[in-house]
């Protein structure tokens, strides 16, 4: 099951500003809905979703209630060096999904 | 003499064939969902990396090559690569099934296929697993033309699709017609309405916050117009299915679209 | 002090700048949401002052659907170890809950920049801060007016 899409692009100069791109499948149920009996659905969504290069945290988010379904987010990053880009999320009920891109820096 | 009659009467033939299909949008004035949307909308269906529908068509392409059902076999056993061998398809489902005497959408399509030559249960109706095949499937006719077939056989199913279209229903008694042949780009509820051609199904809808097939749109129509709607698979719903993609003959495939 | 009368200030013209639009909640739940953002905002902030500018705060005047509304957020900074972007929170007035997103970066960001799809309630304001290594706040803010698609689903599926 394809849990998220990342893209960063597959080489750049060292010193260059890339962009990263991560769209992530959850529903991010926001605990305000209410079923057609009236019931509150109860929340689930990622809460946070970190970033590292080559083992070095560089990006770091706390989500909450009011980012959209199957979230998206783009930020950037230097490259400095060739190696592996991982990217974590993790949320309610124990949601943890990860993934990695590689990149080459010349 | 007789070749003026004979005009007279094709002249009354044609205001007759005219009355049958005023209602219905000019070939050349026909827009896709997709312009009547929001600038940021259409930047979500246009780049793949941010377009959500992604997801399922990934998926999809996994579930591809996995093997499946009492015969052990993936769709990749018989269909091969998918680029070739989906390309075009889904721009004419719905399309006639010799077997079931009358047609059936891509949906339908996918399960006789896991039926028949897999021998696998069905996948059910708006499972991410069906969903997810069907926008693979739907993803390789991109930038096709919609082109269903009609011919003797699919006529009546088109006709009856028609039908549906045409006639004031539900509670508000309204007809499809009204709304999306007759004022389209006017404003209801302050969004524009749009003609309602399904050239990008399975879609993403920001509104479901997830990938749905056509049927789950159709059924969100009728319970606006407070109507029943009908059940997934219904002959009724594949009908007027039939008849839409008829009527979005020539418009361009843009699936797995994005709409509000 | 000032620093109060500043916050205050903002808080009221992003209030008035949404005035203009329908206001659309009970008032009362208006005024509690509004509560719960001023709080939000100074949870993180404490007593600083946060001054409009250095951020842009992108989001469309008027979006289709209110559970998917692109936003991004620049700030403008060198982003050295001497002076950078330490995080960027954003808030909206109008939500259940106060909160959107909240980034940390840093030097090895490049640059401040940030872009995501958020869920808004209600058209209202959105408001992007940004905290930088020296300790001050920025920010900016803009409206956004939510319509919703005709023909809902209301739970059906």
């Amino acid at each position: 099951m394809v849990n998220a899409i990342v893209n960063v692009p597959a080489q750049a100069k060292r010193g260059e500003v890339i962009e990263i791109r991560t769209l992530a499948r959850h529903v991010m149920e926001t605990g305000f809905r209410r079923t057609q009996l009236g019931e509150l659905i109860p929340r689930d969504i990622l809460t946070s979703f970190v970033c590292t290069y080559n083992g070095t945290e560089i990006f770091r988010a706390e989500l909450y209630p009011a980012i959209a379904a199957n979230p998206l987010l783009t930020f950037t990053t230097v490259a400095t060096e060739t190696g592996t880009i991982a990217f974590r999320w993790t949320g309610d009920k124990g949601f943890s999904v990860t993934e990695t891109a590689t990149i080459t820096v010349t | 003499m007789s070749a003026r009659l004979g005009g007279r009467v094709a002249g009354v033939a044609c205001i007759f064939l005219s009355l049958a299909v005023t209602a219905e949008i000019p070939l050349a004035e026909r827009r896709s969902g997709y312009e009547f949307m929001g600038r940021e909308t259409r930047a979500m269906q246009d780049d793949d990396v941010v377009n959500p529908g992604m997801l399922w068509v990934l998926d999809g392409e996994a579930l591809w090559s996995r093997r499946s059902g009492a015969a052990d076999r993936s769709c990749a056993d018989c269909h091969g690569d998918a680029r070739a061998s989906m390309k075009g398809v889904a721009a004419r489902y719905p399309a006639f099934d010799a077997a079931r005497g009358r047609p059936i959408n891509l949906e339908q399509r996918i399960n006789v296929c896991r039926a028949d030559r897999q021998q696998a249960p069905p996948l059910a109706f708006e499972s991410r697993e069906l969903l997810a095949l069907a926008a693979y499937v739907a993803r390789q006719s991109r930038g096709l033309p919609v082109e269903v077939v009609i011919d003797e056989r699919t006529k009546p199913f088109l006709d009856a699709g028609r039908a549906t279209f045409f006639r004031r229903q539900g509670q508000l008694n309204l007809a499809c017609t009204q709304c999306h042949d007759e004022r389209w780009g006017k404003k209801l509820a302050g969004n524009p309405i749009p003609q309602a051609h399904p050239t990008g199904y399975p879609l993403y809808r920001l509104e479901w916050q997830g990938l749905g097939s056509l049927q789950r749109r159709l059924r969100n129509c009728f319970t606006g117009i407070r109507a029943e709607p009908y059940p997934y698979g219904a002959p009724e719903s594949v009908d007027l299915e039939l008849y839409l993609m008829w009527r979005a003959r020539g418009m361009k495939v843009e699936a797995p679209a994005v709409r509000p | 002090m000032t620093t109060r009368r500043e916050f205050l200030v903002l808080a009221a013209a992003s209030v008035g700048a949404a005035g203009t639009a329908q206001a659309q909640l009970d008032p009362n739940l208006a005024a509690q949401r509004k509560a719960a953002f001023e709080a939000a905002i100074r949870r993180v902030v404490g007593d600083a002052p946060v001054r409009p500018g250095k951020v842009k705060l992108d989001v469309p005047p008027l979006i289709d659907n209110g559970n998917s509304v692109p936003l991004s957020v620049a700030v403008e900074s060198p982003m050295t170890a001497a002076d950078h972007v330490k995080a960027i929170h954003v808030f909206t007035e109008k939500n259940p809950q106060p909160n959107v997103v909240s980034v940390q970066l840093g030097p090895r960001a490049g640059r401040a920049r940030l872009a995501t799809r958020i869920r808004l309630a209600d058209t209202g304001n959105v408001i992007a801060i940004a905290q930088m290594s020296d300790g001050s706040f920025w920010s900016d803010s803009a409206e956004v007016v939510v319509t919703l698609s005709a023909c809902l689903e209301e739970g059906l599926i």
